[in-house]
């Protein structure tokens, strides 16, 4: 394999495993806590969701199937006729504040006009329907959550000005902060409104929120919030920034479509990833951060077992997820060797500050740049990975076994998506991920069952 | 459309690919968008399996929907050819493909000029045929295949072999106790001196199809999957079929019988006898016999359950409950709604109605109505009867890992019907003991008053009281003696009569 001082981006056939985008209804919906998502689709997806989810289905979640039948595929069904039924009956048994159709593969091919239809049956059944296109002719996994954000940024209220809330936060602020904090808020806000946008658990938000206070910078609002109705104002004096790296149709609305103004910053995974990205929302608003160096050798000391246990191990990363750039620096950071990125899409603009950190870290730990291989080939992986012979293969699970069963430690991208990874806090929850194969095959070591393939199987 | 949360049987190419993945050497390519490779993670994940499934998919992109696959399929499946040499190669159409109508069938055709293995394209339509249909569909139409590749090559065997024997047909991945079934089979059939001659689809190899024919009989364990390739080889080569399955006692000795029938109706001399076998296994090997007149089985007598599965296993457990444990069923039901005829003229007269649909929501509300002491059902109905507090033995697909033992748990043949008596006694024990849990108002007590049960000598318990303690069953007599002393201490009583045992369970209960 090659490598070289710079980073190389290749791009294979696409032939790689991942889940299908509709599954970023799984997290949205409990994040979205009065939303209902409906997804307009065939067996295929409700398939996938059922199986894939697991025992959420069981918990009579916020989402359903729009099942399509040959009638509506040949469109001897009227398509408005049916989603009307179909949101009236929901809106009888959840009374939802939003319902989200999820456009699929087949509503695309039949040219399903959902964008059309949309605004007719919000109108007829009085509740707002929001239409994304997370379909696997398009986008991976993650980017499914992309594409419902960007549909919901337009749903945001506009923003007046900055200037006049200002009095409104300063009188909100007095009875939200402790005493001590008092003094930087009455002088706050001492920058324009910062929206933050991608879909976090809401303690890893207000620890975000926490993080940026103890700079004395102001979260104004998260896109998603956690209702459907307080969602953020957005407009031209607003400053948005991403926590997620797959959010780039996010990003891109939030500029064009809202005007916003969008802070470039490595994503807040690890505590390096953290500690940029503050360092970077605090350069634009123009302050100085403040014991953030600190803090951040502070959470570096209490990483050291992981990092014992870490240190000079190679990491190979198949690609799932998108998450893979930012995790990879941090292991990287952690003084790990990362062989090959792997990753479904790579937005080099929207990710511009995460591949130059990337870049510094490689620098600094003084290993050589990663390979990035976007859209890659599993089966061109596989046979990458049985010459390098990592000593972990970040995987999707159609893999994981199969990789175990050669002697790869294997650990499940899928759960680096459902974790909580983000902040300071969460590095240890990150580290605890990818050890834990390590951990669990050194106890299991000296057994000598390694390689649990029969001869004919290799 | 249908608002939908839950299906029992997956969509078409689930069945195909279960089929083709479960030969060996097969390869099953998807015309599919990104994402619809989920089949992967269900085999890896369910059955553990340590080999990579051979699955991959040719992706449906922007481009294709612009252009049409063109070389696309072609190029996947040479390359597929070029890599892994299969034997054969599955064209899989998904739900997408089916709209998308490109000719798969010539790109088949091209794409086998050019490939060392075989190359077909399933015979499914998404919107016409679930999960099971295709899988039965499409282990036809491999054998059918392979039989008429042989004929034309002038190689197909129909000399029958020397000694009695039998195909197993329809034994996959991802079916429900399928290997322990399978295992189950085999030993039986050594009992009896019948030879396996080949077990497909799992682990068989397209390349021995083309020696089907050289087995006495067909037997076909599950009628979901492998009767279309039966009746083939019965219409094709006169092959007898058996379709009982022998799951219980009852339909485990017929199914030993047809088996006799057919070896007999081939020998001329020396016939085989398998009454004394079948007697010996019913009273002393399989302990269900003995179980259905032990008294233990006597407290089930007339207990209601409802049962609800695939046709094979909701009918064969419908018939064991009622015939040979004397339970009262209150509802057979099954989501196969395309076998819904022979599910019907099963159960009848077994049950007081018969249930046959998709909805689960249909399946809850007939258990919400007909409130019975036990369910036998899916993970669907497992989680119903969670909600309704009512006990649910898994005896069918749609299954979760738990229903992926690594412990030997057959269903069929005579260890089947232990592990059956096992599981429908082990549901209603449990049932019974959360009931007398609430007669007697104990549930789990968070602090624990007395560690013993001998308490300290702050408290006496009165002869009357004594003995009703007695009465309680043991275990949960510490319980309910904890929880009336707890109550006592609360009160300031320092003798326990039976009233105050009842006055606690009444505060309690409260």
């Amino acid at each position: 394999m090659n490598t070289s001082e710079t980073l190389t981006f290749e791009c294979e056939t696409g032939n790689y495993h991942t889940f299908c985008p509709i599954s970023c209804v799984a997290w949205l919906y409990q994040k979205i806590e009065d939303s209902f998502f409906l997804v307009i689709g065939t067996k295929t997806c409700g398939y996938f969701l059922q199986n894939a989810l697991g025992v959420m289905i069981f918990a009579e979640p916020r989402y359903a199937m729009a099942e399509l039948e040959e009638g509506d595929i040949s469109a001897q069904l009227n398509d408005h006729e049916e989603l009307k039924r179909l949101c009236l009956q929901i809106k009888k048994d959840r009374n939802p504040s939003v319902i989200v159709w999820i456009g699929t593969c087949t509503t695309e091919i039949i040219k399903m006009d959902l964008e059309g239809i949309a605004p007719k049956v919000e109108t007829e059944i009085g509740i707002p329907i929001v239409v994304a296109r997370a379909n696997g002719l398009d986008y991976a996994f993650t980017q499914g959550e992309d594409t419902v954000l960007a549909a919901i940024t337009h749903r945001c209220p506009e923003y007046k000005s900055w200037i006049d809330e200002k009095n409104g936060i300063e009188e909100k602020s007095l009875s939200v902060y402790s005493k001590q904090n008092r003094d930087d808020t009455f002088k706050s806000p001492k920058h324009p409104p910062l929206v933050l946008f991608g879909s976090v658990p809401s303690t890893v938000a207000s620890q975000l929120d926490s993080e940026l206070k103890r700079q004395s910078i102001r979260v104004s609002g998260w896109l998603p919030a956690q209702r459907y109705t307080e969602l953020p104002s957005l407009g031209e004096e607003v400053y948005v920034c991403g926590v997620n790296p797959f959010l780039s149709r996010t990003a891109t609305t939030l500029m064009r479509r809202r005007k916003c103004k969008l802070i470039g910053a490595p994503f807040p995974i690890g505590p390096d990833g953290t500690r940029a990205w503050i360092e970077k929302i605090c350069s634009v608003f123009g302050i100085k951060p403040q014991g953030l160096e600190e803090r951040e050798s502070q959470i570096w000391n209490n990483l050291k077992d992981y990092l014992d246990l870490l240190r000079g191990k190679s990491v190979f990363f198949m690609g799932d997820n998108l998450l893979e750039v930012s995790l990879a620096r941090f292991l990287i950071r952690c003084g790990m060797i990362v062989y090959e990125i792997g990753i479904p899409y790579m937005d080099k603009r929207y990710q511009a500050a995460e591949l130059s950190l990337l870049r510094d870290t490689c620098k600094k730990m003084h290993i050589l740049m990663p390979h990035i291989v976007e859209k890659p080939d599993n089966y061109n992986q596989i046979q990458r990975m049985r010459e390098l012979q990592p000593d972990l293969a970040i995987t999707g699970m159609a893999h994981a076994n199969p990789l175990e069963a050669r002697g790869i430690n294997t650990k499940w991208s899928v759960e680096s998506t459902f974790a909580q990874i983000h902040g300071f806090t969460n590095a240890k929850d990150v580290l605890e991920l990818v050890t834990r194969p390590l951990r669990r095959n050194n106890s299991l070591e000296h057994l000598g069952w390694t390689n649990l393939l029969q001869p004919t199987m290799i | 459309m249908k608002l939908a949360y839950w299906m029992y049987a997956g969509p078409a190419h689930i069945g195909t690919l279960r089929v083709a993945s479960s030969f060996k050497n097969v390869h099953a390519i998807m015309h599919a968008p990104l994402g619809d490779d989920y089949f992967n993670v269900m085999r890896s994940m369910l059955e553990r399996e340590r080999d990579f499934t051979p699955v991959t998919a040719s992706i449906v992109d922007r481009h294709v929907l612009a252009r049409g696959s063109q070389e696309k399929v072609i190029d996947n499946i040479t390359r597929k050819d070029k890599e892994q040499r299969p034997d054969l190669i599955v064209l899989t159409p998904t739900c997408t493909s089916s709209i998308l109508q490109e000719d798969l069938q010539n790109f088949v055709a091209r794409a086998s000029i050019s490939s060392d293995s075989d190359v077909i394209l399933a015979d499914v339509n998404h919107y016409r045929v679930n999960e099971l249909q295709a899988a039965d569909r499409t282990l036809e139409q491999i054998v059918r295949y392979f039989l008429n590749k042989a004929r034309r090559q002038g190689v197909l065997n129909r000399s029958l072999t020397d000694t009695p024997s039998a195909n197993i047909i329809g034994i996959f991945t991802l079916g429900f106790h399928n290997q322990h079934d399978c295992r189950e089979l085999k030993r039986l059939l050594q009992d009896l001196g019948i030879g396996v001659n080949q077990i497909i689809p799992e682990g068989g190899s397209v390349e021995h199809l083309q020696d089907l024919p050289k087995a006495w009989f067909n037997i076909v364990p599950y009628r979901e999957v492998g009767l279309m390739t039966a009746k083939y080889l019965e219409r094709e080569f006169g092959m007898p079929y058996i379709s009982t399955t022998p799951m219980g006692i009852v339909d485990t000795a017929e199914f030993i019988r047809q088996m006799e029938n057919f070896i007999n109706s081939f020998l001329s001399k020396e016939r085989v006898d398998y009454e004394s076998y079948i007697n010996y296994q019913t009273q002393f090997v399989s302990q269900a016999a003995w179980f259905s007149r032990s008294i233990d089985c006597q407290n089930l007598t007339g207990k209601k359950v409802v049962v609800f599965g695939d046709a094979t296993h909701a009918a064969s457990i419908t018939k064991i409950l009622v015939r040979e444990m004397g339970i009262h069923v209150g509802c057979a039901g099954t989501y196969c709604k395309h076998d819904a005829e022979w599910f019907n003229e099963q159960v009848q007269g077994f049950c007081d109605e018969a249930l046959i649909t998709e909805d689960h929501t249909e399946v809850a509300d007939t258990i919400a109505r007909i409130e019975p002491s036990a369910i036998f059902g899916t993970q669907m109905e497992r989680h119903i009867g969670k909600r309704l507090e009512i006990p649910c033995g898994v005896i069918s697909s749609p299954v979760h890992i738990q229903n992926f033992p690594l412990g030997y748990r057959p269903f069929l043949g005579y260890e089947g019907t232990n592990q059956i008596a096992d599981l429908v006694y082990n549901s209603f024990t449990l049932g019974m003991e959360d009931h007398l849990l609430d007669i007697f108002g104990g549930h789990d007590t968070k602090e624990v008053i007395t560690k013993s049960l001998s308490t300290e000598t702050d408290l006496t318990w009165n002869t009357e009281s004594q003995r009703e303690l007695k009465k309680i069953p043991g275990f949960v007599r510490g319980k309910i003696k904890r929880n009336t002393e707890k109550f006592a201490r609360q009160e300031g009583i320092t003798t326990i009569t039976v009233d105050v045992m009842y006055a606690a369970k009444e505060a309690l209960s409260t």
